[in-house]
């Protein structure tokens, strides 16, 4: 399998007044093609901050990060907004799906950055939702949904575009034992079935355990 | 522009806050309205004057008379085509609150010196037949339902004692902003009386008004019909009537300025409410403009969503206010003693200053909310609690 994650010595610290945080230190790491890796770890272990430098939604202090060959920590953010529309797919853990929008406008959002026609964006919406299970609540407005369809919304908004890779933040952390269950059988299907590779921030055991790798953080380093 | 729908529907989430910023929107484009249809009736005098005629006044004061003598001498001015005067008549129409200019002029020439008087060749010659015929404007004569052939009495108070007329012809205005409410009735007609009744005050001309051939002489003129009074005990003072209208204004100058100041302040309030709105929702919605930047929008995205949004609102508000300014003012002007401003209606002008502030002011609203969201970092808006 090809490598299409590879964290060079990164590091990342912030600064509240004139004290600096370190929150990442020297952190090495490499994804194959098609892995389901659970990124695991306490609160304040640098965890989400690690996922969100794989996003490109934030910037190392220090260290390259290659997704897919590209040095995305080297991108201007007008282009890793770009670089994000077509290769990244991003779960939340609130879903944060926008309340005036119904379930087919949330996901076909991603495709309005498209050249999509209207209808080739239809059909693209269509299939998310049906991978997801949620063909036959598009015109479902958030709140007319429960947590789990909300999540699973959400999904299909992340996989609207097919993106070379899905992240989620504790994608089960807002979620009853049922419902997380039903969306990690729906990550692993897309990581079986539609080969996704997926990085997952989770401090659940029971949820990592879906996962085919798990790695260790604690106090911004990979043990 | 596929992210439209979206700003549609993000104006509209608080709807009870949208409902209630375009209400102040609009209140606040009316008050504009209202305000400057006021000093536009106010400077409406201004406009309907003309650079090519002079007006010849008591240097002193208006208030003061002039000789009548003084005409034959200011024709012989070079420059000056025709001379004709006029007095306040002032005096009351049944009711003090029926308020409608009344001059008494010279009837040979003052309608040659305002061709903007439009009357018919009969009209003008059975003014000028009968010693107390007067003409009267066409709006006036629709107010009071007055036609050519009736009596108009006027109780005097300049000339005092009851004072009848017969119509002899109503005037139309040449122009929109030409006064259609004045009366004009025979100068001679009145100071006949003054000769019996008062004879100081006879042949006592209020002002004299002189077309002239060439505006850019106007000032030359004016100095050299000044001059031949100079050393009078009635010396004068000749401006164009542009100037003379502006002094007359300028005697008020402190209640427009106040108003005009006050209509740009109502732009700064309408500035505030919108900003005020714009401003909240932006920042309830840190977390979702975060989820959009994740997502892949950018800065111009972004901008389109919250600037489109401050725009729509401003536009709905300012639709909504435009549109009732005419009733409006309408029945503001119904409100306003008759004929105190002969014309007061909204003017193009008005409406593209609102139109012009509008736009400014959705620009300006949206100018913090754009400049903080674009500022604020992904995962500082994904981490905000509102």
């Amino acid at each position: 399998m090809e490598e299409v994650i590879k964290i060079n010595n990164v590091s990342k610290s912030y600064w509240r007044d004139s004290i600096q945080i370190p929150v990442l230190d020297g952190i090495n790491l490499s994804v194959k093609e098609g892995e389901f890796l659970a990124l695991m770890g306490p609160s304040g272990s640098g965890k989400t901050t690690l996922l969100n430098l794989i996003a490109g939604i934030d910037k190392p202090t220090q260290g390259d990060i290659f997704v897919n060959s590209t040095d995305i920590s080297k991108l201007g953010e007008s282009a890793l907004a770009k670089w994000r529309s077509s290769n990244i797919g991003f779960v939340f853990q609130f879903y944060n799906l926008i309340p005036v929008l119904t379930a087919f406008e949330n996901v076909e959002l991603p495709l309005l950055l498209t050249k999509l026609s209207k209808a080739e964006r239809r059909q693209h919406v269509e299939t998310a939702l049906s991978i997801v299970g949620l063909a036959d609540r598009m015109d479902h407005y958030p709140k007319q949904l429960s947590g789990g369809q909300e999540q699973r919304v959400a999904i299909a908004r992340a996989i609207v575009t097919d993106p070379l890779i899905l992240v989620a933040d504790e994608p089960t952390g807002d979620l009853d034992k049922n419902s997380a269950d039903e969306i990690l059988n729906l990550m692993k299907r897309l990581n079986e079935e539609f080969k996704k590779t997926i990085l997952m921030v989770t401090h659940d055991p029971h949820a990592a355990e879906s996962a085919k790798l798990e790695r260790h953080l604690d106090k911004g380093v990979l043990v | 522009m596929k992210v439209i729908k979206l700003v549609f529907k993000n104006s509209f989430r608080h709807k009870l806050r949208a409902s209630l910023t375009i209400m102040g929107i609009a209140v606040a484009v009316i008050a504009f309205g209202v305000l400057r249809t006021v000093v536009t009736a106010w400077y409406q005098a201004v406009d309907a004057s003309s650079n090519d005629r002079l007006v010849t006044r008591q240097s002193v004061s208006f208030i003061f008379p002039l000789p009548l003598s003084y005409r034959d001498k200011i024709l012989q001015v070079p420059g000056v085509k025709q001379v004709t005067y006029a007095n306040w008549f002032g005096g009351t129409y049944i009711d003090k609150k029926n308020f409608f200019a009344r001059l008494a002029v010279d009837a040979d020439t003052y309608f040659k010196v305002y061709p903007e008087y439009e009357i018919t060749k009969k009209e003008f010659e059975d003014f000028k037949k009968e010693r107390d015929a007067c003409i009267i404007g066409s709006e006036t004569a629709k107010q009071y339902n007055l036609k050519v052939g009736e009596a108009i009495t006027l109780d005097g108070d300049i000339y005092p004692g009851k004072w009848d007329f017969i119509i002899s012809g109503i005037y139309k205005p040449k122009y929109q902003s030409t006064d259609a409410t004045q009366m004009f009735m025979h100068w001679s007609y009145i100071n006949e009386r003054m000769k019996q009744e008062m004879p100081l005050r006879a042949n006592d001309v209020g002002w004299y008004v002189e077309s002239i051939n060439n505006p850019q002489n106007s000032g030359a003129i004016s100095k050299a019909i000044d001059k031949l009074f100079e050393n009078s005990p009635n010396s004068t003072k000749t401006e164009t009537e542009v100037e003379f209208s502006q002094g007359f204004i300028a005697s008020s100058s402190a209640i427009i300025t106040s108003m005009n100041v006050m209509s740009f302040v109502i732009v700064g309030i309408i500035l505030l409410v919108l900003a005020n709105t714009m401003i909240m929702s932006s920042r309830e919605r840190t977390t979702e403009y975060a989820v959009l930047k994740t997502l892949g929008f950018s800065a111009y995205h972004l901008t389109f969503l919250i600037l489109g949004e401050s725009m729509f609102i401003a536009f709905l508000g300012g639709i909504l206010g435009l549109f009732l300014t005419f009733p409006i003012v309408s029945g503001f002007g119904n409100h306003l003693p008759k004929g105190f401003f002969p014309v007061f209606q909204v003017e193009p002008i008005t409406i593209i200053l609102s139109a012009l502030a509008i736009v400014v002011i959705g620009l300006a609203a949206a100018y913090f909310p754009i400049h903080k969201t674009l500022r604020t970092k992904i995962v500082d808006g994904l981490r905000f609690v509102g």
